[in-house]
């Protein structure tokens, strides 16, 4: 089991922030990410765009926020549990909470801080009736190990590039690669995209456009999907796997059943004082807490979480007084022993 | 009076007749949310989660559907031919009378 002071879920730029307001107090956190990266949305989704609302910087694109943020926590030692989804929680008898993730990795911390987002990143699953059925009976939103497809018939379904990329990757893999768009023209990187025209003249793969999976046939597994092409209507093709790839969609997920008190699909937390849910030692702090006037920005989840801190402080240890100190009077000191502190300079010489 | 009215039909099919600023930079998905539409916006506006996604029902010109709006249109499900990213649409004189329905979530 991983033990820790502060346990983390979500590693976007409040809940790496909060790493840094912890180790001010020489707390040791752990992170806990769906994602197999640390940064969020910001990472996820929107990397390259700027962002003009963070304090002191006029601009800065958001992969470069988590880059300098990661920097910025580095002497606090963070350590990350990542590619796995915080899926349940409990009290242990000796008073610290236990989560375990969906692949069964267990941390324990006296105090647990929710810097979630807009939840765990999860596969945008297409609208197709029976397709929960089918998920890991051949239905693949993700791909881990491409080998699993070997000499297998495979239709892949999307436009964007992971769609191309899986099927430039897998033609040499499967048996079979189809790959069926809704519309004739593909939004990808244009050298996936000549590569997959490519494959398709050569016969290696082959292309349906205009179309869109409606239907999965099988019995307890894929036998086929039925696509509905705009032109030829429905056309029955048989397969062993069918591989929907729409990029992420972000989702509460099992921290909606971990009993905290949810309003409108955000955790709701006293912001007239620490940030904390109506679980003793949880907390909860950026976009994905809810409170009267509530910001999501990430300003204001930095403010969140440094206040969150203070108050976790006096749950891992107990009893003991703390005052907040000011980084440019005492600089900082990591776990490694190192202090980083400006040089006292001379004013002024008599 | 800057003020426009937009009519929205939400997902159970109840229409909502809407008074909208077109002096404050706003587009339909914050329009939605402003009024408590259950529309999400989860990438903030960014035309890249189609939270937001409608259906634009009159003949209203509208601007041109920019390329990350296309980009995000080609992954999202429900689409028709009308269909638009409410966050890509910026509030207008030129759009008093919208009608808009919105999109399924997927």
């Amino acid at each position: 089991m991983i033990k820790t002071d502060i346990l983390i879920i979500g590693a976007g730029p409040v809940g790496l922030f909060t790493v840094f307001e912890a180790g001010l107090l020489k707390l040791r956190c752990h992170l806990i990410d769906a994602l197999p990266y640390a940064g969020g949305q910001c990472a996820e989704i929107y990397p390259k765009k700027p962002i003009y609302d963070i304090p002191a910087y006029p601009e800065i694109l958001a992969g470069d926020l988590i880059q300098n943020l990661a920097q910025q926590i580095a002497p606090f030692e963070p350590t990350y549990t990542l590619g796995e989804r915080a899926e349940t929680i409990e009290k242990l008898p000796d008073g610290n909470f236990m989560v375990t993730t969906n692949k069964g990795t267990e941390h324990s911390a006296a105090a647990v801080i929710i810097a979630g987002g807009l939840g765990s990143f999860e596969p945008r699953k297409p609208p197709i009736a029976s397709i929960a059925d089918y998920e890991d009976r051949g239905v693949n939103y993700m791909i881990k190990d491409p080998e699993i497809f070997r000499n297998k018939r495979v239709v892949i379904s999307g436009g964007g590039d992971s769609a191309l990329d899986w099927t430039i990757f897998l033609a040499n893999v499967a048996r079979e690669v189809i790959l069926v768009h809704r519309k004739n023209e593909f939004r990808g990187a244009l050298d996936s995209v000549e590569k997959v025209s490519e494959l398709a003249k050569k016969g290696k793969i082959k292309l349906i456009t205009e179309a869109e999976v409606t239907e999965i046939r099988g019995n307890g597994k894929v036998e086929s999907v039925i696509v509905n092409q705009s032109k030829e209507g429905n056309i029955e093709i048989p397969c062993d796997n069918f591989i929907p790839l729409f990029g992420l969609l972000p989702k509460l997920g099992p921290i909606a059943n971990w009993g905290l008190e949810i309003e409108k699909n955000a955790i709701k937390v006293n912001n007239a004082l620490d940030y904390s849910t109506n679980i003793p030692g949880i907390f909860a702090v950026g976009d994905v807490n809810t409170y009267p006037g509530k910001l999501k920005l990430i300003l204001c989840g930095f403010h969140e979480a440094t206040i969150a801190v203070q108050f976790a402080y006096n749950i891992v240890n107990p009893g003991k007084k703390y005052l907040m100190k000011y980084t440019t009077v005492n600089g900082i000191t990591g776990f490694n022993g190192e202090t980083k502190k400006s040089e006292k300079a001379v004013v002024k010489s008599i | 009076m800057s003020d426009i009215k937009v009519k929205i039909k939400d997902r159970f099919g109840v229409s909502h007749l809407l008074d909208a600023p077109t002096d404050m930079a706003m587009n339909i998905m914050e329009l939605c949310k402003a009024y408590e539409l259950p529309v999400e916006g989860t990438c903030g506006g960014m035309a890249m989660c189609a939270s937001c996604q409608c259906y634009v029902h009159s003949n209203h010109e509208l601007s041109a559907i920019g390329e990350a709006e296309e980009e995000m249109l080609d992954q999202a499900f429900f689409v028709k031919e009308n269909s638009r990213l409410g966050c890509q649409l910026y509030l207008s004189i030129e759009m008093d009378g919208l009608e808009l329905e919105l999109a399924p979530e997927s």
